[in-house]
C-alpha cells in the first residue's frame, strides 16, 4: 500500500465473499476509473476490507473521515459519488441505508442499530483495515499482543491470563481455552502443534470465514501465541477448500508475517520459534471434529475417534496439541493486551466475553453481528436484525446448525450465552442463527437438518449412520401425509438413542433438531399426521389447494401467478384452482396476501 | 522487508496509525474547504491543494482535511472552516493560497483564529 499521508479522504469497500459477490469489485473498478477521471487519485483511497457484516446490503462503502455509510452501491453510482461526495462534499442521500421501521434514512454508522448495538472484539477491525496489509493490523495494535507474550510473560502467565478471562472455545463445545492450553502444555513429547480450526461447516454459519478474510492476522497472532503457551513450534490452519479467498488471504498473510519475523525462527528476537501452514480440508463435516480433522491433516480418512487420550496428550500424529476454533484465537490478542479482567467484565457469570453470530433467514439485515454474551434473543432479532420482512411473524430462531435446536417465538427474552441455550433445548454451536417465520414448517426444517447429518455421517457408528437415516425416513413419511400415531413418540425415542450411544460429538447431537421441534411445535407434528394438514401451507403433499371462499379479496393474483393456468378466475369472483392441472408449486399461496388458500 | 524487533514493531504501528487516523475519528483539527459549485469555480479547490501539501509536508498525523457544500455565502467563497477539537469551529472567507498558509500556520498550528480572515465563529443554529 503506498499511502501518502496526505489522503483526505478513504473509502472503505467491503471485499468480503458476500460483497464481493453482489459486485464491490466492479465497484472499486468504477471508482477508480472516476477518480482518474477527475485526477482524485493522489486525494481519495480506495481500501478493500474484510467483510463488514452487512452483508444483506452489500456492496458497502464506507466513507472517512465523515464514517458515512453506503449500501448497495453499483458501478454506474460512482460518478455520481464522485461528484456529490468528493468533490462537492455532500451526501448521496439515495445510497443511504434506510432502517425498514425508520422513516428517515440516517447516515452514520453508528447511529445505525445494527452496528451501533454490536460490540466488536473479534472483529474489532472489521472495515477498518486493509485485509492484505500487516502494516494496518499493526497500526491498530496488531502483533503488540505477541511482543508482550514474548517480552513480559511466562507460557505459565500467558495459561493463567486466558484462564482468568474465562474465555471458552467459540467452536461450539464451549470448554474454557485456558485449561485446554494447561492441559497440553503439561506434556513434554516434543514437537507439539497447535491447530486452528476453520472448517466451519454449519449451515448459515460464516463467522469464522469473514474473520479468516477479514483480519487474518489476529488468528495467525492467537495462534502463535497459544503455541508459546504450549510449547509448539508448528501451527496449521485448517480451512474448508470452499473459501479460497479465506486461504488466499491468509497465505498473503503468512508470508507477510514470514517476512517481518512476526513467523518462523527467533520471532521479535525473543529466541520463540513458530511457524504457520494452511491444510485446505476437502468439504467433510465431520471434520470439524477435532480428532477426524487431525487424522484428516495426517492424509487419513476424517473419522471421530475414541477420547481418551485428548488431543492434548496425544493429537497430531500422536504428539501433543492444541486445537481451538478461529474465533477463539482472534480474541486472545484483546485479552492479552486489555487484560483477564476487561475481557472478563463482559458478558455474563458463566460465558464471558462476545459471541459473532451470522444471522440468516427470514431476517432484515442479514449479516454478522457481535454481542456480548448475554443479550437477549429479542434484541438480536429485532434491534440489531432489524426484525421479520414482509410484516410476517417471528415463529422460531435455529440457534448452533445441525446440531443445535429451535427456540419458538414467546421465549424471545432468552439470554444468550452457553448455560441459557442448552436449558431451552438449543446450543451456542459456532453461531449460525437462522431466523425463520410464520411460512416454515418445522418438521419441514427438522427433515432438513436430518438430511444434512445424513449426508455429513462419516459412518464410523451405527446410531448416527443407521439412526439417523431412519429418523429421516420417518420425517419424510410425516411430511408426505403417511405418518401414523406413534410416530412422534418413536422419533423421540430414536432420538434420545442417537444422542445418548452416538460416538462422536456431531452424533450426539445430530437429533437435537428433530427433538427441539417437537418439543415446542409437537401441534405440528399432530396436525401433519392427524390432519394430513401443513399449518405453514409448506409441505406440498399436505395443501389443499382449496380457496377458502371467506377470505378470498378476488384480487386474481393468485390467477396472474399461477404458471400451470390452474387457477380459474374472473373479475369480481371467488379464486378456484383446478387440482388436475395443479402441480402444487406453491406459487398462488406465496403470492396470496390474505391467507385464503389451504 | 527485514525482520523486525518490538522495537520496530512500535515504529511501524506509529507511522501506519498516521496513514489511518481518518478512519480513527480521533483528530486534533479538522479543516473543511467548502466546495459547492460557487467554492470550485472561485478557486477552493487551490486551497484544498494548499493545505493538503502544508499537512504532507509537516508530515501531520493529526489533522485531517474534507470537504463540505456551500455554505450559503456564495460571494465570499472559497470558505474554509476550522475546527480545533477544544474550539468552536471559525469560518474563513474569501481564502486563497497565501491566506491559507497563514491560517495554516497560526490557527492550525498554533491555535490562534487568524482574526482579519475570519467570518464568524461557531455553527449555525439549524431546526435540531
Amino acid at each position: 500500500m503506498c499511502a501518502s499521508p496526505s489522503y483526505r479522504m478513504q473509502f472503505m469497500l467491503c471485499a468480503g465473499t458476500g460483497c464481493l459477490a453482489s459486485g464491490s469489485l466492479d465497484v472499486k473498478e468504477a471508482l477508480d476509473r472516476e477518480l482518474a477521471k477527475r485526477n482524485l487519485q493522489d486525494e481519495v483511497q480506495i481500501i478493500m476490507t474484510g467483510c463488514n457484516g452487512f452483508c444483506a446490503a452489500g456492496p458497502i462503502v464506507v466513507a472517512y473521515p465523515e464514517g458515512i455509510l453506503y449500501n448497495r452501491v453499483k458501478p454506474e453510482h460512482a460518478p455520481l459519488i464522485v461528484e456529490e461526495h468528493v468533490l462537492k462534499g455532500r451526501v448521496v442521500e439515495k445510497l443511504l441505508f434506510k432502517e425498514e421501521a425508520a422513516k428517515d434514512r440516517v447516515p452514520l454508522m453508528k447511529d445505525i442499530d445494527f452496528f451501533g448495538l454490536q460490540r466488536l472484539i473479534v472483529l474489532r477491525n472489521r472495515g477498518l483495515i486493509d485485509a492484505e496489509s500487516i502494516d494496518d493490523y499493526i497500526a491498530r495494535d496488531g502483533y503488540a499482543a505477541l511482543a508482550k507474550v514474548l517480552a513480559e510473560m511466562t507460557p505459565e502467565d500467558v495459561i493463567e491470563e486466558i484462564k482468568k478471562s474465562g474465555l471458552r472455545g467459540r467452536g461450539g463445545g464451549g470448554f474454557p481455552a485456558g485449561l485446554k492450553w494447561e492441559e497440553c502444555r503439561k506434556y513434554t513429547s516434543f514437537p507439539k502443534f497447535t491447530i486452528c480450526n476453520g472448517d466451519e461447516g454449519d449451515p448459515g454459519a460464516f463467522m469464522d470465514r469473514s474473520v479468516m478474510e477479514g483480519d487474518p492476522h489476529s488468528v495467525l497472532e492467537g495462534m502463535a501465541i497459544s503455541g508459546y503457551a504450549i510449547g509448539a513450534e508448528q501451527g496449521y490452519i485448517y480451512v474448508r477448500a470452499e473459501y479460497p479467498l479465506a486461504i488466499q488471504r491468509l497465505q498473503k498473510a503468512i508470508e507477510d508475517a514470514r517476512a517481518y519475523g512476526l513467523l518462523g525462527e527467533d520471532i521479535l528476537g525473543k529466541g520463540f520459534n513458530f511457524d504457520i501452514a494452511i491444510y485446505p480440508g476437502a468439504g467433510a463435516f465431520v471434520c470439524g471434529e477435532s480428532t477426524a480433522l487431525m487424522y484428516s491433516i495426517e492424509g487419513k480418512r476424517g473419522m471421530p475417534r475414541i477420547k481418551p487420550p485428548r488431543s492434548a496428550e496425544a493429537g497430531l500424529w500422536n504428539q501433543p496439541t492444541n486445537l481451538n476454533n478461529v474465533e477463539t484465537y482472534a480474541n486472545i490478542n484483546p485479552i492479552i493486551l486489555n487484560g483477564a479482567d476487561w475481557f472478563a467484565s463482559i458478558g455474563t457469570e458463566g460465558s464471558k466475553g462476545t459471541k459473532v453470530f451470522a444471522l440468516t433467514g427470514a431476517i432484515a439485515n442479514v449479516g454478522l453481528v457481535e454481542v456480548p454474551m448475554g443479550t437477549s434473543l429479542k434484541s438480536l432479532i429485532f434491534d440489531i436484525g432489524g426484525g421479520i420482512p414482509k410484516k410476517r411473524k417471528f415463529k422460531a430462531a435455529q440457534i448452533g446448525g445441525p446440531s443445535g435446536g429451535c427456540i419458538p417465538s414467546g421465549m424471545e427474552d432468552v439470554q444468550i450465552d452457553y448455560e441459557s441455550l442448552l436449558s431451552v433445548g438449543a446450543m451456542m454451536g459456532s453461531g449460525g442463527v437462522v431466523i425463520m417465520d410464520e411460512l416454515t414448517c418445522m418438521v419441514d426444517t427438522a427433515r432438513f437438518f436430518t438430511d444434512f447429518s445424513v449426508e455429513e455421517s462419516c459412518g464410523k457408528c451405527v446410531p448416527c449412520r443407521e439412526g439417523l437415516k431412519v429418523m429421516y425416513d420417518k420425517l419424510t413419511d410425516i411430511v408426505e401425509g403417511r405418518g401414523k400415531e406413534g410416530d412422534v413418540e418413536f422419533l423421540i425415542e430414536l432420538g434420545h438413542h442417537i444422542n445418548n450411544t452416538s460416538h462422536c460429538g456431531l452424533g450426539k447431537s445430530a437429533a437435537n433438531p428433530v427433538l427441539s421441534t417437537i418439543r415446542y411445535f409437537r401441534h405440528e407434528y399432530d396436525a401433519h399426521i392427524r390432519d394430513k394438514h401443513c399449518p405453514a401451507l409448506v409441505c406440498p403433499d399436505l395443501i389443499d389447494f382449496v380457496v377458502i371462499e371467506d377470505k378470498c379479496k378476488m384480487c386474481g393474483l393468485c390467477y396472474r401467478n399461477c404458471p400451470s393456468g390452474a387457477v380459474i378466475w374472473e373479475k369480481k369472483t371467488v379464486a378456484r384452482i383446478d387440482l388436475d392441472k395443479c402441480t402444487k408449486c406453491r406459487t398462488c399461496i406465496s403470492n396470496c396476501r390474505f391467507g385464503a388458500i389451504r | 522487508m527485514a525482520k523486525i524487533s518490538i522495537e520496530d514493531l512500535k515504529r511501524i504501528k506509529e507511522e501506519q496509525r498516521g496513514k489511518m487516523v481518518l478512519r480513527d475519528g480521533t483528530y486534533r483539527a479538522k479543516i473543511t474547504v467548502h466546495m459547492g459549485t460557487c467554492g470550485i469555480a472561485a478557486g477552493a479547490r487551490d486551497v484544498m491543494t494548499a493545505f493538503r501539501d502544508l499537512i504532507a509536508q509537516k508530515d501531520l498525523t493529526d489533522v485531517i482535511i474534507t470537504n463540505s457544500g456551500c455554505a450559503g455565502l456564495c460571494s465570499k467563497e472559497p470558505m474554509v472552516t476550522v475546527e480545533l477539537s477544544d474550539q468552536s469551529p471559525v469560518k474563513y472567507i474569501l481564502v486563497d493560497k497565501e491566506k491559507a498558509a497563514r491560517i495554516f500556520k497560526e490557527h492550525v498550528m498554533q491555535g490562534k483564529a487568524v482574526e482579519e480572515f475570519a467570518l464568524a465563529r461557531g455553527s449555525e443554529t439549524t431546526a435540531t
